[in-house]
């Protein structure tokens, strides 16, 4: 091949990216501007597709900026500032196991408030439900990465002087990169899910693929549902390969490790950005000066701070000024919601409490049938390369696809098979929480170390008995880990899966989830608060109940330790 | 010592404790004066966990002592004003960045223009012998040619003091061995700027080949134990009768704790032994003492520390814990240097395994303190188990929270050995053992079918 002519693809693909990147915005900005749609139409044709799928990934991307900009900040915060760790970190933990779905009717109306007559507002509401669901993980990697910074190397940053610029740039941030990658994965993964779902929520149609398959589901219309799944494969497979790739691939110098590993992931995206003149011109014509006239600002302000030394005192005083104008707002918050709370008529709680013993039993028979078939399923693949080799890639692509998008789809095929959404919420819970499972389990299974599979077969340890002293506590740890995803998400799921607006119909089944949404379609807003709140007591409470003790357990006994 | 130069770094009275909650003091570091003066190399010597990495920090300006001060030529440390640096034990080298951006970063954090930063590095990287490696990153290079990054980066500031904390004891023996030497050659060709090196290490015979003056801190808290010149002639021949001699004598102090040495042509500043102490435990495992009793026995009961070290290829850091133990326990008794073996120790290398642990458990409740606290308490219990917790409450009145991990891990191998009681991990408690057999009757070992 000749040289120029393959060196100068890359630039012009980027060239013609950039283009289009450009008009994207024009025509996104002219939409969410524009006055508020109350009902958008949803397009079934085929040129709508990439339009939609475009929207929806641009709600993804917003919200994941938005998410790593507040994580790194928070993070940042909790690990530098002992007294605000001290409450951060909690607050952290309440939030990361708060299900965030419980809060999108609620939120999706005070966002409509806030913006009467604009598109931005629903828009702004999506945004700020993906980013409540994807932040708080991240959050906490980079906190914990900040916090296993070796001691020696903050030391050495110390001694040689290093600004805030040059430790956050050269230490902090590098240190973090690949927990915040993959917790980044995990979260737009995630993120997937609560736009499908809010896209489809009732009253407020934001076109993108979610609505789009709900549409074509409201009307039957198998060929639209099949281009729309196809659609949303496609769109996660691209970002597979044109984002997370390269940016594993790029983050794998970031590893704190003393020697090189034999193999290392690549990714055929990253090389033709290496390789691209473009992208070395624009690196020696702009990124290297702009750096430069960083290091010297710092510096400077280096010399200078150290002259005036400690804390100012105004500094202080604004934090203890934000200090209190938090803690007054949470605690008229508090009061608020406690005179809500007492004002509801006791048949209300009665109502919810059997709405939670609803729920819980569905998320746990749930739990149950996840693990029942993922158990031996994911065992037989971790154990067999071979099947692993084909079965795996599969999952993946199985479990990329959004439970929420394909909702309308099964209850379509319920419906038709005269199934009521009591049975039908838990193939609609299971559909997005098996997954977790399933992969814990296939990375358990794998971890068992061969000796201890030959030391079995010496000891002609068969059977059952194989499973009770071997593979079991195997992979309990994994298996804890997939289970308390799994709960959460199913706790999560079951907001949109116990009540649902199909072709024009109400269909719903006893549970907290369903009175949640039931409640903000009456508009009884004391109901859903109370509800909400029940929903996440009842979460947090399991979580440290159950959850949490399992995990110390397969920490300390069942971890295979090298 | 000669007072007409004045000290580029004056230590005065400085000290390390922690307050607990209850208002108790554990102190880490006692009270220490000590001056780095400019044309020496300093050696600190001293056992592991003794608080001599702190002392390095606190010198440096990185920590603050809890009272005391420290001054850099006359005005108070900070870590903006000293012209230190560090050479770290674990090299402390950013892995994304090459081996150029590494020594350049310390001359961006100063505002270097580019131009001069690059020729600077490269420079400094052609002296420490690295060049060729300039786009390497850290994880290509070996352990040596990673320290020689950390040279190269601790250099490129020009630093009056160059501190190095165990800058060799992460390398292999010969790597070692050929960086002290490049190390040595660098600063008596004056090759570089440097005006004084502080070196923080266990290894007695490194402290003895690089250094012109030695301090030895003894341990719980640190103090200066001795504090000496070495005016051997360079290059120093490790098998001199003067070298050995001053090795030998090395290892006296570090394993008499409550005698004050006189040094032979210097005015050591001999302490006084500390106050009444909570007993504290040697980090040594029981595996490590069987060894060295078995040892001794074959080489006829007694033996030079140094000697020991030689044939064990140990370190004095590793070494030590394990003789300070068999004289804890009543096995050993210590002398001029020398380890002998006792009456007890004998019977315990001699036993079979049965008897060994009926041996070492008569031992250990006769010696040790916190075993026989836990003895006593197991036994007066009615359900024979108490918590974790209740051990670290104990220690936690005497010792800082890392040693009193160390404590606890070392108290749990010697006491499940002796099975004076078991350890539940989950549960956090220390539960009564099984009572083993009867002492002394090996006769009565019970054959069960």
């Amino acid at each position: 091949m000749p040289r120029p002519s393959a060196a100068a693809l890359p630039d012009l693909i980027m060239f013609s990216g950039g283009l289009a990147l450009f008009y994207g915005i024009v025509q996104v900005s002219r939409n969410w501007l524009g006055p508020f749609k109350p009902q958008v139409e949803i397009s079934r044709s085929l040129g709508a597709l990439p339009v939609y799928a475009g929207y929806s990934l641009l709600r993804i991307a917003f919200a994941y900026v938005l998410s790593l900009l507040f994580a790194v900040t928070y993070g940042y915060i909790a690990a530098y500032r002992p007294r605000a760790e001290r409450f951060m970190i909690p607050l952290l933990d309440v939030l990361q196991s708060i299900p965030v779905l419980s809060f999108l009717p609620g939120v999706m109306l005070a966002m409509a408030a806030l913006f009467p007559g604009r598109q931005l507002g629903v828009e702004m509401g999506a945004v700020l439900l993906i980013f409540t669901g994807q932040v708080w993980n991240m959050a906490f990697s980079f906190y914990a990465s900040l916090k296993s910074i070796p001691r020696e190397m903050r030391e050495a940053a110390t001694i040689y002087r290093f600004n805030w610029w040059q430790r956050f740039l050269q230490i902090e941030l590098p240190f973090a990169t690949i927990g915040l990658v993959w917790n980044s994965m995990m979260s737009v993964a995630g993120a997937w899910f609560f736009l499908m779902a809010c896209e489809q929520f009732s009253d407020f149609k934001l076109p993108g693929l979610g609505s789009y398959l709900q549409t074509a589901a409201d009307n039957g219309d198998t060929r639209s549902i099949i281009l729309g799944i196809l659609t949303m494969i496609a769109v996660i497979v691209l970002i597979d390969q044109f984002v997370w790739r390269p940016v594993i691939a790029w983050a794998e110098k970031f590893k704190m490790e003393q020697v090189e590993s034999a193999s290392t992931p690549t990714s055929w995206v990253l090389d033709v950005l290496r390789h691209s003149r473009g992208v070395a011109l624009f690196r020696k014509r702009a990124v290297r000066p702009l750096r430069e006239q960083m290091v010297h600002y710092f510096a400077g302000r280096n010399e200078a701070r150290t002259e005036s030394e400690g804390e100012s005192s105004a500094a202080l005083w604004l934090w203890r000024v934000v200090g209190v104008a938090a803690l007054s707002a949470i605690g008229y918050a508090v009061v608020r919601v406690v005179m809500i709370l007492t004002s509801l008529p006791g048949s209300e709680f009665q109502q919810i409490g059997i709405g939670l013993a609803a729920t819980f039993l569905r998320v746990n028979i749930t739990l149950v049938l996840g693990a029942l078939w993922t158990i031996p399923v994911g065992v037989a693949i971790g154990f067999n390369p071979r099947l692993a080799r084909i079965a795996q890639p599969l999952a993946q692509i199985a479990a990329s696809v959004p439970a929420t998008a394909l909702f309308p789809v099964v209850l379509l095929v319920l419906i038709r098979l005269g199934g009521g959404l009591g049975v039908g919420s838990i193939v609609l819970l299971l559909l997005g929480t098996q997954w977790y499972i399933l992969f814990n389990v296939i990375a358990g299974a794998i971890a068992i170390p061969t000796d201890l599979k030959e030391a079995a077969d010496v000891f002609g340890i068969r059977g059952w008995e194989r499973w009770r002293k071997l593979i079991l506590p195997g992979i309990f740890p994994f298996l804890v880990t997939g289970m308390i995803t799994a709960s959460g998400g199913a706790w999560n799921a079951s907001i949109v899966a116990e009540y649902f607006h199909f072709k024009g119909q109400i269909y719903s089944t006893v549970g907290i989830g369903s009175m949640i949404s039931a409640a903000t379609d009456a508009k009884n807003f004391n109901l859903l608060l109370a509800s909400t709140i029940a929903l996440a007591a009842v979460v947090v409470t399991t979580n440290r109940l159950l959850w949490r003790r399992l995990y110390r357990l397969a920490e300390t006994r069942f971890k295979l330790e090298s | 010592m000669t007072e007409h130069v004045d000290p580029i770094i004056r230590a005065q009275a400085v000290e390390k404790f922690y307050v607990q909650p209850d208002g108790n003091r554990i102190e880490v570091i006692a009270p220490v004066d000590l001056d780095v003066e400019p044309g020496k190399i300093i050696t600190l010597l001293g056992p592991s966990g003794c608080g001599k990495s702190t002392l390095l920090r606190i010198l440096t300006g990185l920590s603050k002592p809890s009272s005391g001060e420290v001054l850099w030529h006359g005005t108070p440390i900070t870590s903006q004003n000293a012209g230190v640096a560090i050479v770290f034990q674990s090299f402390a080298l950013f892995p994304w960045l090459t081996v150029l951006d590494n020594v350049e970063a310390p001359l961006e954090a100063r505002g270097v223009p580019a131009m001069e930063r690059h020729k600077r590095a490269l420079r400094i990287l052609d002296t420490v012998g690295l060049d060729g490696f300039e786009s390497a990153y850290p994880k290509e290079l070996s352990g040596g040619m990673k320290q020689r990054v950390g040279f190269a980066r601790a250099l490129v500031v020009e630093p009056e003091v160059l501190f190095m904390d165990e800058p060799f004891s992460a390398l292999d023996v010969l790597t070692a061995e050929s960086l002290r030497n490049e190390l040595l050659e660098l600063w008596l060709n004056k090759k570089m700027p440097t005006k004084a090196i502080f070196i923080v290490t266990h290894n007695i015979e490194e402290a003895v080949l690089l250094a012109d003056r030695v301090i030895v801190l003894g341990r719980n808290p640190a103090r200066v134990r001795a504090d000496f010149p070495v005016e051997l002639a360079r290059p120093r021949d490790r098998k001199s009768p003067r070298f050995v001699e001053l090795v030998d004598y090395i290892y006296k102090i570090m394993t008499q704790p409550d005698l004050a040495l006189a040094v032979p042509g210097s005015s050591a500043a001999a302490q006084k032994p500390a106050r009444q102490k909570y007993q504290m435990i040697p980090h040594a495992r029981v595996g490590g003492i069987t060894g060295l009793l078995e040892l001794l026995q074959d080489h006829g009961g007694k033996e030079d520390l140094y000697r020991l070290a030689e044939v064990l290829i140990m370190d004095a850091e590793d070494l030590l814990p394990i003789v300070e133990a068999s004289v804890l326990l009543g096995f050993a008794t210590l002398k001029e240097g020398d380890v002998e073996i006792s009456a007890e120790g004998t019977r315990f290398a001699e036993a079979d395994i049965l008897t060994r642990k009926t041996l070492f458990r008569q031992a250990a409740l006769k010696h040790i303190v916190i075993l026989q606290q836990i003895d006593s308490i197991l036994h007066a219990k009615t359900d024979h188990s108490i918590s974790q917790e209740f051990f670290y409450d104990i220690l936690d009145e005497h010792f800082s929270q890392d040693e009193v991990e160390r404590q606890f891990e070392t108290a749990m191998n010697w006491g499940r050995y002796a099975e004076i009681f078991d350890f539940d991990r989950e549960l956090h408690r220390l539960v009564l053992a099984e009572p083993i057999s009867e002492p002394h009757a090996p006769t009565t070992t019970p054959v069960q079918q």
